[in-house]
């Protein structure tokens, strides 16, 4: 291997930067947002068995985009965290806070370290007791976190996303209407990207919840013809 | 916590690197100090029996679609009752029940890492494991704790569950060598375990609905508190009842209070009639 030529910090990070959100962009979006009982997540994502949203623990779930290998790793990591944490510690002290400091730590170290970064973005949202303690994580390829009110759109065409959900979300929603929301988010979202819709439908979508009104484990899947009923009827 | 070599808070390379499902493997690899039954087990002296806390007697019934397990509520700590309202039957994971008899501390620890087990596959894998698949993991973590159940530290747990596979209940019980085995229709572990075995023998028939399995149960546990004094029958001064909770499809439910003061009394009842039931 030939030494490389110096390259400044500015420079580096640059073209890191680049490479990751390239191979983001490239990838379906995911919308993660509140509703009356919890928190709503929805995915584009044709496979039924490799899945963008998933729990992680009690009361947190995980969302994510970019390459599968790579956030599957961080997810496995975060489960593994929480367990050990929940395990060593008790149930109540696995906080959503506490995960998203350890990803942004792990992302932020491996998008410098490696030699390649990570091309994924993450959340992580945790449901709490009441609607004003729900919390919803935004983390990038290069560690950085942000503290997200109410919604959060990732992947290809995040912006188009969050522009429609900015419009269509608001505090307090029931699931259908919150359902609607996002998927009409989505929607935005595919058109903005290559000018055509794809069909969202049962079979496309991803849908799960974090329900604070479900005793032990609030996370949820909703699938098949629980689905079907919760989905806006026209396409 | 594991140690973070590199002082950044990232998650430690372990945490990264694929391969196992399995928490107890997880948790050998780096964290050893917390598997149950580790602590200084090959160079401490037998422990005397009088030391610890003992669980006594936990009784498991399959019924049609499913099992039934029950427990007493007493630990002893040789001749003296050291707990009245212990619990000792746990749901597992949402189809199966776990009742563990033996050395309390070391018992409730694996109770718990077994839970975590099973729930961290779960969440790791998308689907569940079979019951036969959790039945042996039980089994390897009893295994790890050979170790000090030579020194007096032995726990023997039952297991049962509702196998979706075959639409029954299922009951496994355990030696302290992790050795694994099927038990058909009933069984019982701990120090009243004869006496149970025994009234479940007399009274037990094939397919027996879950209220009537129920019943045999805490009949059971009375014959067992009857002639074993390390077993603590049901306590109408302090309405300390057994701890019953049936599996079925429908998962794990344990049985409402209300529910059990009502058949306890009736049990009992019954045995101011006939004493031996």
């Amino acid at each position: 291997m030939s030494m490389p030529f110096y390259a400044s910090p500015e420079q580096l990070v640059r073209d890191r930067s680049e490479y990751a959100r390239k191979g983001i962009a490239r990838g379906r979006s995911v919308v993660v947002c509140t509703y009356t009982d919890g928190i709503l997540f929805v995915a584009e994502n044709p496979s039924s068995a490799l899945h963008k949203v998933s729990e992680i623990y009690d009361r947190i779930g995980f969302a994510a985009v970019g390459k599968y290998n790579e956030f599957e790793n961080l997810r496995v990591a975060g489960v593994r965290y929480a367990d050990m944490r929940g395990y060593a510690y008790d149930r109540r002290d696995v906080t959503g806070r506490g995960l998203a400091n350890a990803f942004a730590q792990t992302l932020g170290s491996i998008f410098i370290e490696n030699n390649k970064p990570y091309e994924i973005e993450v959340v992580v949202a945790e449901v709490g007791e009441a609607a004003s303690s729900d919390q919803i994580y935004r983390l990038t390829y290069d560690g950085t976190v942000g503290d997200e009110d109410g919604f959060v759109a990732i992947g290809g065409q995040a912006d188009a996303v969050s522009a429609s959900l900015k419009e269509a979300h608001t505090a307090g929603q029931s699931l259908s209407d919150a359902l609607a929301s996002a998927v009409a988010g989505l929607r935005a979202g595919a058109t903005a990207g290559n000018g055509e819709a794809r069909p969202l439908t049962d079979d496309t979508l991803e849908v799960a919840v974090l329900d604070r009104t479900r005793p032990g484990r609030k996370f949820r899947r909703i699938s098949g013809p629980a689905l079907v009923a919760l989905l806006p009827q026209t396409p | 916590m594991a140690h973070d070599p590199h002082g950044t808070g990232r998650l430690p390379a372990h945490f990264l690197t694929p391969g196992s499902s399995s928490f107890h493997e997880f948790l050998a690899a780096v964290n050893p100090d917390l598997l149950p039954g580790r602590h200084g087990a090959g160079e401490l002296p037998v422990v005397p029996t009088d030391a610890v806390r003992h669980g006594t007697t936990i009784v498991a019934v399959t019924c049609a679609g499913g099992v039934v397990m029950a427990g007493d509520r007493r630990a002893t700590m040789g001749n003296v009752i050291a707990q009245r309202d212990i619990e000792k039957v746990f749901p597992a994971d949402e189809f199966s029940a776990i009742g563990i008899a033996g050395a309390a501390g070391v018992a409730v620890e694996m109770v718990r890492l077994f839970q975590v087990e099973l729930e961290h596959y779960e969440k790791i894998e998308g689907n569940t494991l079979s019951l036969d698949g959790k039945a042996n993991r039980l089994a390897t973590m009893i295994r790890g704790n050979l170790a000090a159940a030579m020194q007096g530290m032995a726990v023997v747990p039952l297991f049962a569950g509702y196998d979706p596979d075959r639409d029954e209940g299922r009951i496994f019980s355990y030696d302290v060598t992790g050795g694994r085995y099927e038990e058909h229709s009933f069984f019982a572990v701990g120090s009243g375990s004869v006496f149970a075995r025994g009234a479940l023998k007399k009274r037990y028939s094939d397919d027996v609905a879950p209220d009537a399995a129920v019943r045999l149960a805490v009949e059971a546990l009375y014959d067992a508190a009857d002639d074993d004094s390390a077993t603590g029958g049901p306590d109408l001064t302090r309405r300390i009842f057994p701890v019953v909770a049936t599996v079925t499809a429908a998962g794990y439910q344990r049985f409402a209070e209300d529910d059990l003061s009502a058949l306890v009394e009736s049990v009992l009842a019954a045995r101011m009639i006939n004493p031996g039931g």
